[in-house]
């Protein structure tokens, strides 16, 4: 244990210091906003992987917790309706992805009647990872951080890797949010009895518990917490952004490296963010799937910063108002944190599984400045936790070099935003890099269609040329 | 609330939706506020006549930008200050008595032969002030080398030490800039105390400055001479704190920074010691900006995961 005595937080190489604007939202105890009074609206897609198909029609009745679409798949889940109501339509909605995907659209009757079945508790410890994993899936688990990778995907890396580490991540290092802070703080033994059902899963591996060491009241509480656990380790992070970032993280943690191209599975890890892994508990300690997340309200224009425990499918307008309403002048919403958010055309939709905060800038705080030439400063090169040259990417992507973009390791880019940041001249760095790298996977997609039909063709006729011989 | 949400247009931009408040403009402020005290010292000492060759060089470099771009009908990038930092450091790199046409002509020199004609800021591979004062080197010799202090003409403590005539100033007054030389370079006390604010506030960082000041200590014993004082007169503080670390003409990655620091203290010492000049500080920066492009090549950072391809 003498790595506990004098290890300094541990961290990575690179990164920033951006001010994390949360003076005014950690403080806040998280507020339940559960009856919510517009209507919900429940995208069929909040996960990666093939969307959902409705399994109710205009008109139905539907309860808390039914299955409202149906998984497509393994890498799918399901969706569950978080209220009780009667669906008003189903349709394209907007969505925080800017697009407009299939969703239910439920109006709430405020009963919030159960379907059957709930609230059963699993005995995890004499079940099979199978059935576990068959219970996170059912209860429509994705990574909570975000990107909406499905729970049990990632909890299934397969027979041959080697999982010798969990990592739970609660370093929250997105600015202004404080929603999984807020948690660690609030329902700590949910996350330390979340751990333990996923080390379950993984008899050799070790979970850590990652949080950055400017939230020294999370560190000791889950210290406290862990006390005589031998299998679960605290980790204090140096706090930096983007030390939340599950490489970074791993970096940080055990020193190892997860391969280009790879998954933290790859190097034996497997990383998830505290609020999933609280849905974890819930969906096998309680039998309760997915259908409330928390999220942080904040920003110059909104009244008050409130962190909110809300049901999936709250429509952020809603919540906005619950917050005080829009009280400066409103220049940018952004879906998530400010350095990897997405910026948003209103305030008409939904929360979703993977969403994290609403944002609501000023037009003083969103400020990007004029864009002006590189002056070769390097402080982008410092700043990129990944250690590609930022400068020389963005040349590369204005003039459309895409081998040299790709030999540079642009592929790699985790699009964190570091670069943008921190860079005098305000380029785009970022912002070239994402349209980069889907120009170059579009193009690898389409290359490998070509290939596939020009195989399959090849078969067809191989199969075709015998029998016209006979 | 549909019309509502019609009529309003929100800003859409593709993240990060924050950025750092330091500008190219912010950062060439406070490099000029950086060189401000030695630039007052250099007043006091040599009279209000360089405030005369401050003022031509800047206004120059300014100007020169303004019509180079004007004429080629490029943006106008004047703002950005950094036109007003390289005429300020060639101001500080000529001697006090230097005529003032010559002051204008080298400044327009650097910014429109050396910065403009190059692409511009970012682009250029010679530090613009740097390339100017050799070039006037070449054209005007004597009146680039003959140094006076209140217009009595005295020798430099480099050209003492190279020649042996003389009377050697104490290593207190090189070290405040009591001492004959360039308008900005004497005040080894005031220039350390700007490149530390520099470093302090994460415009440079120090490992140019360190490494080219360290090796050029430790060469000036190694070579047999007072390395304190080597590292106090000439143009070494400014150098090492103020044109080695010019970004556009130093390397981008820390391992290439060190290369440079050691590479420029290296040349300096050499011909310090060994060659026809007395002062080498202006060459091996020089030297070392032409081996910036070579240097950055061979010293990619090898990125996270990395996979080795084996072939
Ligand atoms: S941070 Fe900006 S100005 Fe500096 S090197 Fe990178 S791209 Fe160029
Ligand atoms: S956005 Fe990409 S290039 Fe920029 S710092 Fe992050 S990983 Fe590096």
């Amino acid at each position: 244990m003498n790595r506990y005595l004098f290890n300094r937080p541990r961290t990575f190489r690179g990164g920033i210091h951006p001010p994390d604007f949360k003076e005014q939202t950690e403080g806040n105890s998280i507020q339940m906003y559960m009856d919510p009074q517009m209507d919900l609206v429940f995208p069929m897609s909040q996960h990666i992987g093939a969307p959902c198909k409705p399994t109710v029609k205009k008109g139905d009745q539907v309860l808390r917790g039914q299955v409202i679409g149906e998984p497509q798949g393994y890498m799918s889940v399901p969706v569950h309706s978080s209220v009780s109501g009667i669906v008003k339509d189903v349709k394209p909605m907007l969505t925080s992805t800017g697009n407009k995907v299939m969703s239910v659209i439920i109006q709430n009757d405020h009963q919030y009647n159960e379907v059957e079945g709930m609230h059963k508790a699993y005995d995890y410890k004499h079940m099979t990872n199978e059935e576990i994993l068959k219970v996170i899936q059912n209860s429509g688990i994705v990574g909570m951080g975000g990107a909406g990778f499905p729970a049990h995907v990632k909890l299934n890396p397969g027979p041959e890797k080697k999982i010798d580490a969990v990592i739970v991540n609660g370093a929250e290092c997105e600015p202004f949010l404080a929603s999984d802070f807020r948690l660690l703080i609030e329902e700590p033994k949910k996350v330390v009895d979340g751990l333990k059902i996923v080390l379950q899963l993984f008899p050799e591996a070790r979970g850590y518990i990652a949080i950055e060491d400017n939230k020294p009241t999370a560190l000791s509480l889950m210290r406290l917490l862990t006390t005589g656990e031998d299998r679960i380790e605290v980790v204090a992070l140096r706090t930096k952004y983007p030390q939340g970032g599950e490489k970074q993280l791993i970096n940080a943690i055990l020193g190892r490296e997860v391969p280009s191209g790879g998954l933290p599975a790859d190097v034996g890890c497997i990383v998830h963010n505290a609020d999933t892994i609280v849905a974890i508990y819930r969906a096998i300690l309680e039998g309760r799937p997915l259908m409330r997340r928390i999220v942080t309200i904040a920003g110059g224009a909104v009244a008050h910063s409130h962190t909110f425990k809300v049901r999936i499918g709250t429509s952020v307008r809603e919540l906005v108002e619950a917050a005080g309403g829009i009280t400066g002048e409103l220049s940018k919403i952004i879906a998530g944190g400010p350095m990897m958010g997405f910026a948003q055309v209103g305030l008409d939709i939904p929360v979703t599984k993977g969403t994290s905060g609403i944002l609501l800038f000023t037009p003083e705080q969103d400020f990007s400045g004029q864009e002006s030439p590189c002056i070769r400063c390097g402080r982008c090169v410092a700043a990129c936790p990944i250690h590609l040259m930022p400068m020389m990417l963005n040349r590369f992507a204005l003039n459309r070099e895409w081998e040299q973009f790709e030999k540079f390791h642009g592929m790699d880019c985790i699009e964190c935003g570091s670069c943008a940041f921190v860079c005098p001249a305000k380029r785009h760095l970022t912002q070239t890099f994402k349209a980069g790298k889907k120009i170059i996977s579009d193009e690898r997609r389409a290359k490998r269609a070509a290939a596939q039909a020009a195989a399959a063709a090849a078969a067809a006729k191989d199969q075709a040329a015998p029998a016209a011989g006979k | 609330m549909a019309d509502e949400q019609e009529k309003t247009l929100y800003h859409l931009s593709v993240s990060p939706h924050i950025r750092s408040k330091q500008t190219t403009t912010s950062i060439m402020l406070e490099v000029m506020l950086a060189l401000l005290p030695a630039a007052v010292f250099s007043v006091i000492h040599f009279g209000p006549r360089v405030l005369l060759v401050y003022a031509a060089c800047m206004g120059s470099a300014v100007l020169s930008e303004w019509i180079w771009q004007k004429l080629t009908h490029q943006d106008i990038t004047i703002k950005d200050c950094s036109a007003l930092v390289t005429g300020m450091l060639l101001a500080m790199n000529l001697p006090p008595d230097i005529p003032v046409w010559m002051a204008i002509v080298g400044s327009a020199f650097a910014i429109i032969i050396v910065k403009q004609v190059f692409g511009g800021i970012g682009e250029n591979f010679m530090n613009p002030a740097l390339t100017a004062r050799c070039f006037m080197l070449v054209s005007w010799s004597s009146a680039m080398t003959s140094f006076a202090v209140h217009g009595v003409s005295s020798a430099t403590p480099l050209t003492i030490i190279k020649t042996g005539e003389g009377q050697l100033p104490s290593l207190l007054d090189a070290f405040i800039g009591n001492i004959s030389g360039c308008i900005g370079e004497t005040s080894a006390l005031l220039l350390l105390l700007g490149g530390l604010y520099l470093i302090i506030r994460g415009i440079i960082d120090w490992i140019v400055p360190l490494t080219y000041i360290l090796t050029v200590l430790v060469l000036g014993y190694v070579f047999g001479r007072d390395g304190l004082y080597e590292i106090l007169t000439g143009g070494l503080m400014i150098g090492a704190f103020f044109m080695a670390t010019d970004y556009t003409t130093s390397p981008m990655t820390h391992k290439g920074r060190f290369i440079m620091g050691i590479g420029c203290g290296l040349i300096t010492s050499i011909i310090r010691c060994f060659g026809g000049y007395p002062e080498g500080v202006s060459f091996s920066i020089l030297l070392m900006n032409i081996m910036v492009p070579f240097i950055d090549k061979v010293t990619l950072p090898r990125i996270y995961g990395e996979v080795k391809t084996s072939k």
